[in-house]
């Protein structure tokens, strides 16, 4: 069967496409969860341990504390209270720590650090999978049992203010409630006015047990203007007053004989350097936990706050509050907490802890008898019940002491060595889906590469022999096998898979799918390897069509290159760098060859030499030294042929790479980005300082204008009007949203969401995107100049595309998009054409770009990264899809303006090469292949690697994101092309 | 064919690598804690001295820059102004290209410019020593099938492994190993000096092996 390269290219990438999904499907874990009942009750707790005698004591201890008050503040740092400057930022606070009845810790949170997953860490005490960051956006119930649920089953009343995430996860648990929305990253007062409005009220009444407080004001600060803000300082005094406020009130109400409040401050994320948060960096993790109550003994100094995990909470403040642990919790109990209460409650709490681990243990890992941790727990039992032996005789000796506190640091270590064990459960894998979406993406990658000479020939169409595959008897017998090995499969694991899980019809579409790949893989390969032995034996050379230049040697070995930097994990963290380094590398070649083209074209000696393959550098550096050197010698000649074109032409020529050198060079000081030098002070820091707003204003004003004229050339009448309006727009929207100012605008204007300004550019965005398919709607039906309204349609809708981006991408970034814009037209008119690259070059290089721009544009391998305020412009409130869709749109800006870029190049390209359209999507479906399913091996390899959470699953996510916007495009590329033949055909 | 060349070039090579080993262990006995990595400015300008130093005495007495037709007094003194002007443009080139892959623009401008003036010592000095301050000859050298001599050839190799040694040293610089070589600019002057080394045992040895099919225009 006889297809075109780009409809062969589309279905490929579709197809794998579906194998990433399928493999992420089995690489996400599903959290640790127990298998039996859902909730924990009080009924089902253990008896206290006591060696011959009867079981007596089977209740809970008294419950330490009447009244919990939570204060979530999100993002708060652990330096902003326990660090040098805490004294000045939090001053009561700071107070209470060092002399008042308070423990402080540091509570390390588990990336990822974004709010969801911190808050269902904080309330269940399990740690959530990394898909629910996916989730954050839209928080379904939480159904898991957790301390909330717990409380209110134990008549606990509770009443929340503050983020209204909380309200969506435990729509039923709130005696009252008040939820904000989070989404407004830009408000930052009125968010958490909204919290202490109720404040004062609510602490006046009895009427409430447990009371959580989520303030969200820090978290936007952080967002907008970063940890060392001015902004910072006044909110946490803010916090500060709140939390005075409400200790004052505890301490007020509290009376004699009745049981002691318990005021608990903490964080559930900290914030990076930047200011956001998501990953797994220091200042992410490490967040303040400060629990204050008069239960606790008076501190005489500041101590260096101790660490434990943000999940040691809740089951420390379900044994306080005399409630079972939720049962999928994975925390310990804090034992400073219990210090001061007799030695027989606090065994008793250790033990309930360790009995609740090791349930939830027996339940998760298979071999749970060899773990050391419930071995250990059994002898801790064993010599409670010893303890309690003695305790009941009523021996008061120093001997009860010393065996109380070895049974007390034998509970401990069971309980750190069960928690850890626990831990590694979270990289448990459904390996057989990982391993069935990996052998779909490696088929699919073999039999893209397989059909390269046929792909990128002259005619672009391959020859998949699908029909002899699916006839052959390999075919049916291979269906038999694999379905033999699922129904093994599924039959004998006892954990569950995902393929397991599947209907019948769909695993058989997959067996059946992918045995036929396999058959058409191997005649493939077999045609190859035959078609490679009859070549020689025709022809004495063949390979004399594959010599390659010194460019693309240099391409193939990025390329390379980059896929095998991928398993190291700093070079995934800075991969910003390889592919600045690689652009560089570009640049300096495609300046070598611009310079051979225009000085030494016509003196190129015909000898026959051996010629050294790897001197793209040094000739490419020699040229430019002649060139630097000879501009100074040759303005005489300069002059004379001054107003020859083609003399200017090659003057421009040869400054557009150095022109693309010096912009790229600038651009990557705009967004540091990465991890380790992510702290260091950029541009964009710079720019959006209170202090630099006029340069940033004329900046942003003189990036418009140049992206109106560079754009507006191809464009029809109607559309350069709309797109000069659209711009405008953008400004006057930056304007509203407070990033720039209007010369003539008094600076105490105030600042709104800007919502009338977006919707006015989105309406000229979809104009323009309107008359552009129109535009190519009609190429179809044209019988003359139909090739001039295609090119024309194409253009429109690239250009609607840049007014959108103008309009998501913060005013700092605007010369990113300006320095994208100049780069591609330079390229487009001096380089790419001149020098007469092809299709795949132009296609290889124009990714190239799109990757470094991803990463100029202030995007990184960290899912903190991701602007999400973006999903907000033009909307009053959060509307899913188009939230999403703008932050994707936002988010991959770079790659897809230089795809379509190259959609629209290689368009106008096809005039003279017909293939070109066909070439570029082969060529891309394989850029994006190659690394994509070197990655999946090496995060199967790198699965217990200590990064693999922080480091390698958010670039897997990032990189199925990137294969479907390239599936998009390459579905697209198709389309174009089909028409073109359809054009063609009459 | 060329069997005389090939032996001095391997004896010269020779002598320039073992002066770049004499650069990197004489010092250490004159001054207390010099080492590649603490003291590595020191270390480089060693090298870079040694490497000039040798290769102009060598180039010098071997005689194979081109024969010149009038020697008159001016005429060298110009050339050797020509040739400072050059290695300062080289210098200043090596600095920008540096800076364009995205070295500091100025907290770390010595290091960067030592690195500059550490790569210009291993390649424009030669083609200086080999070809003299003519433009012309570089353009026809560096072309693709330009070389006229097994100077050339040796030329052509020497300089494309420094720099691709210069090249390759910046990789391991993200990585998140701390150690002494990581810092800014050693790796890169490390690889620079092991592609030059490796191109002065690589030329004669490829000169060797390929002589058969090596074919020079006349001068
Ligand atoms: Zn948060
Ligand atoms: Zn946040």
């Amino acid at each position: 069967m006889k297809i075109r390269t780009s409809v062969f290219a589309s279905f490929i990438m579709v197809a794998q496409v579906l194998g990433i999904a399928l493999f992420l499907r089995g690489f996400f874990p599903v959290p640790v969860k127990s298998s039996l009942s859902s909730r924990s009750k009080l009924s089902d707790l253990p008896a206290e341990p006591l060696t011959g005698g009867p079981h007596n004591a089977s209740r809970l201890p008294e419950p330490l504390f009447k009244r919990v008050v939570i204060m979530l503040v999100d993002a708060l740092r652990e330096d902003f209270v326990f660090g040098p400057d805490g004294r000045a930022n939090m001053p009561y606070t700071r107070n209470l720590v060092e002399r008042g009845s308070a423990h402080s810790f540091v509570a390390k949170a588990r990336p990822p650090t974004v709010t969801m997953p911190r808050i269902k860490a904080l309330t269940t005490g399990s740690i959530p999978g990394f898909i629910d960051v996916v989730m954050n956006l839209n928080s379904p119930v939480l159904l898991e049992d957790n301390l909330l649920w717990q409380a209110k089953t134990a008549g606990k009343r509770i009443i929340f203010y503050g983020d209204d995430t909380w309200v969506r996860l435990f729509p039923k648990l709130f005696m009252e409630h008040d939820g904000t929305t989070s989404f407004f990253v830009s408000d930052y007062t009125e968010v958490d006015n909204n919290v202490t409005r109720h404040l004062d009220s609510t602490l006046k009444r009895d009427d409430w047990d447990l009371l959580i407080l989520h303030y969200l004001g820090l978290d936007h600060i952080g967002h907008v203007s970063g940890p060392h803000s001015p902004l910072v300082r006044p909110k946490l005094l803010e916090m500060d007053d709140v939390l005075k406020k409400i200790h004052g009130s505890l301490v007020s109400k509290e009376s004699e004989g009745s049981l002691p409040y318990l005021l608990v401050l903490c964080g559930d994320h900290g914030m990076s350097e930047t200011g956001s948060h998501g990953g797994s960096s220091d200042p992410e993790v490490n967040t303040p936990l400060v629990l204050i109550s008069p239960a606790f003994r008076r501190k005489v100094g500041m101590e260096k706050p101790g660490t434990v995990e943000q999940v040691d909470l809740p089951p420390t403040l379900a044994l306080g509050l005399g409630l079972p642990i939720s049962q999928n919790s994975v925390g310990r109990l804090i034992p400073a907490v219990v210090e001061e209460t007799p030695l027989r409650n606090r065994l008793r709490f250790l033990h309930l802890n360790g009995h609740q681990l090791s349930c939830l243990l027996r339940d998760s890992v298979a071999e749970h008898h060899k773990e050391v941790g419930v071995e250990q727990f059994r002898v801790a039992e064993k010599s409670h019940g010893g303890w309690m032996k003695l305790y009941l005789e009523g021996n008061t000796s120093e001997v009860l002491g010393n065996v109380g506190k070895k049974v007390l640091r034998q509970y401990l270590e069971a309980l750190a060595s069960m928690s850890s064990a626990l831990g590694k459960q979270l990289g448990k894998y459904d390996m057989y889906s990982m391993v069935a979406g990996m052998v779909i993406v490696f088929q699919l990658l073999l039999v893209l590469l397989l059909a390269m000479p046929e792909a990128l020939s002259g005619a672009a169409l391959v020859d998949i022999p699908v029909l002899p595959a699916l006839l052959s008897l390999p075919f049916y017998l291979l269906c038999l096998l694999l379905a033999s090995v699922h129904v093994l499969v599924c039959t004998s694991a006892g954990s569950s898979c995902y393929l397991c899980s599947l209907s019948w019809g769909l695993v058989f579409a997959a067996v059946a799918f992918s045995s036929a790949t396999l058959c058409v893989l191997v005649s493939m390969a077999t045609r190859r390897i035959l078609s490679g032995l009859n070549v020689p034996a025709k022809s004495g050379s063949s390979s004399s069509g594959w010599s390659l230049s010194e460019l693309d040697v240099l391409l193939l070995a990025g390329t390379a290159g980059h896929t095998l930097s991928l398993a190291a994990s700093s070079f995934v963290e800075e991969e910003h760098q390889t592919w600045y380094f690689l652009l560089n590398t570009l640049c300096l070649a495609v300046f070598q060859d611009v310079c051979r083209k225009y000085f030494r074209e016509q003196r190129r000696p015909g000898s026959i030499g051996e010629d050294v393959d790897d001197e793209v550098d040094n000739e490419e550096e020699e040229e430019e030294r002649y060139y630097l050197s000879s501009k100074g010698r040759r303005p005489p000649e300069l002059s004379q042929q001054g107003g020859d074109p083609r003399s200017r032409e090659r003057w421009l020529a040869l400054a557009t790479p150095p022109l693309t050198l010096a912009c790229c060079r600038l651009m990557r000081t705009l967004n540091q980005t990465g991890v380790q030098w992510a702290h260091l002070p950029d541009m964009g820091h710079w720019l959006n300082s209170s202090e630099h707003k006029a340069v940033l204003s004329l900046l942003a004003a003189l990036c418009l204008v140049l992206i109106y004229f560079l754009i507006q050339r191809r464009c029809s009448l109607v559309s350069k009007i709309a797109l000069a309006l659209g711009l405008l727009g953008v400004y006057s929207y930056r304007a509203a949203v407070g990033n720039v100012v209007f010369p003539w605008q008094h600076s105490g204007q105030n600042v709104s969401k800007g919502t009338v300004e977006a919707r006015f550019v989105y309406i000229f965005v979809l104009g323009i995107l309107f008359s552009g398919t129109k535009d190519l709607l009609r190429s179809q039906i044209a019988a003359t100049a139909a090739s001039r309204l295609k090119s024309r349609g194409l253009w429109e809708i690239y250009s609607g595309l840049v007014l959108l981006v103008a309009l998501l991408f913060r005013a700092h970034n605007l010369p990113v998009l300006c320095c994208c814009l100049l780069i591609q037209t330079l390229m487009a008119r001096f380089i790419w054409k001149k020098l007469h690259y092809d299709a795949a070059q132009t296609t290889i290089m124009h990714y190239w770009f799109g990757q470094a721009f991803f990463y100029f544009q202030g995007n990184s391998n960290n899912i903190g990264t991701v602007d999400i305020s973006v999903g907000f412009v033009g909307l009053e409130s959060y509307v899913e899809a188009p939230a999403i869709f703008l932050t994707a749109l936002s988010t991959y800006a770079g790659p897809l303006l230089w795809a379509f870029h190259l959609v629209c190049y290689l368009n106008s390209e096809s005039n003279r090469t017909p293939v070109a359209l066909g070439h570029g999507c082969y060529c891309l479906a394989l850029l994006r292949s190659v690394p994509m399913a070197a990655y999946v091996v090496l995060v199967t390899a790198l699965r217990y690697h200590l990064f693999i959470w922080s480091v390698f699953s958010p670039k897997l996510l990032y990189e199925a994101a990137h294969a479907l916007l390239c599936t998009t495009l390459c579905l697209f590329l198709s389309a174009m092309e089909q028409a073109q033949a359809d054009a063609g055909k009459p | 064919m060329w069997d005389h060349e090939i032996k001095a070039m391997a004896s010269s090579h020779a002598i320039i690598a073992s002066c770049i080993f004499m650069a990197t262990v004489v010092p250490a006995v004159f001054i207390p804690g010099f080492s590649v990595y603490g003291t590595h400015l020191l270390w480089l300008y060693c090298v870079t001295a040694a490497v000039s130093v040798v290769t102009v005495s060598v180039f010098w007495l071997l005689g194979v820059s081109q024969p010149t037709k009038k020697i008159t007094l001016s005429y060298k003194l110009s050339r050797l102004v020509r040739s400072c002007l050059y290695l300062l443009l080289s210098c200043l080139f090596y600095h920008t290209v540096v800076v364009l892959y995205g070295a500091p623009l100025i907290e770390s401008a010595l290091e960067t410019f030592s690195l500059a003036v550490l790569l210009t010592s291993l390649t424009t000095l030669r083609c200086l020593c080999v070809l003299g301050p003519n433009v012309q000859a570089w353009i026809r050298v560096f072309s693709r099938h330009g070389a006229m001599s097994v100077w050339d050839t040796s030329l052509q190799i020497t300089v494309a492994c420094s720099v691709i040694g210069a090249w390759l040293g910046a990789f391991p610089i993200p990585l998140d190993w701390d150690r002494p070589w990581q810092v800014w600019p050693v790796s890169c002057s490390l690889g620079s000096v092991i592609g030059y080394l490796t191109g002065l045992v690589a030329a004669p040895a490829w000169i060797h092996f390929h002589r058969k099919q090596l074919t020079y225009k006349c001068k």
